[in-house]
């Protein structure tokens, strides 16, 4: 499991590579962080690489969302599979994320 | 019917790094089951991933020394997660919370929730420790 960052034009976009779980949240949000510090406004979190995530997972990406809107930011999500778009739809967070189904169509919606 | 035999029995110390490799040989037992691939892929790595981040941080309190046993029975009809940990008595109902839009911004307290949702039946059995027995129908 690893999480990759990239630059695409003004965004940055977050690879999330296998499991999104307790062990490995305080990576992401520590990398997310740190770019926002920078000054980084806008950020996207690509999971079509990612296997599952647990609650301490979503629970990092809703406190990554308003960390992020506090400094007058967006986080936007990408490419949820069938069972990650379950999860979403069960703990209602699809109604809290703007999530698009692919990488391109969620840079352009910045 | 055959007897229900015992596809799991390991035993980790309290250290959430271990949860992914017990959630891998769990969700192998599940395709080799050949339950459907949902359940192998998400209901199964979840729910058993949540029991047990919550017997090593709630029950066990991360303490080391302590240890988390797992074992996973299989049945005609069932798969059945036994998580045992060391720590004290709670009343999971309590800790158990419905997700809404009032609370959809909170950063924690899916796991319950999650748990419940995924498994066809979740039981708290207090034995020395702790013991969250998950049941997930093979069909």
């Amino acid at each position: 499991m690893s999480f990759s960052i990239s630059k695409q034009g003004d965004v940055v976009v977050v690879d999330v590579e296998g499991q999104l779980i307790v062990g490995n949240r305080q990576e992401l949000k520590q990398k997310v962080l740190d770019e926002l510090e920078r000054g980084e406004k806008k950020f996207l979190i690509d999971f079509s690489q990612t296997g599952y995530i647990d609650s301490s997972g979503l629970g990092v990406l809703v406190s990554l969302s308003k960390k992020i809107r506090e400094q007058g930011g967006e986080l936007r999500l990408a490419n949820l599979n069938d069972d990650l778009q379950t999860l979403f739809e069960l703990t209602k967070l699809d109604t809290l994320f703007q999530i698009s189904d692919s990488r391109e169509r969620a840079l352009e919606s910045f | 019917m055959a007897k229900p035999r015992v596809a799991l029995d390991i035993e980790i110390p309290s250290d959430v790094k271990y949860i992914e490799q017990v959630v891998e040989l769990a969700t192998r037992q599940c395709r080799e089951l050949q339950m459907p691939p949902k359940k192998c892929s998400l209901n199964v790595p979840v729910a058993l991933s949540e029991a047990l981040s919550n017997a090593i941080i709630r029950g066990n309190r991360n303490g080391k020394g302590k240890h988390v046993r797992v074992r996973a029975v299989v049945s005609d009809d069932a798969i059945v997660f036994d998580v045992a940990d060391e720590g004290p008595d709670f009343d999971m109902e309590k800790m158990r919370v419905e997700p809404t839009a009032e609370n959809v911004m909170r950063e924690d307290g899916r796991g319950l929730f999650l748990m419940y949702r995924l498994m066809d039946r979740v039981e708290h059995i207090r034995n020395r420790g702790n013991v969250i027995r998950l049941t997930l129908r093979r069909e």
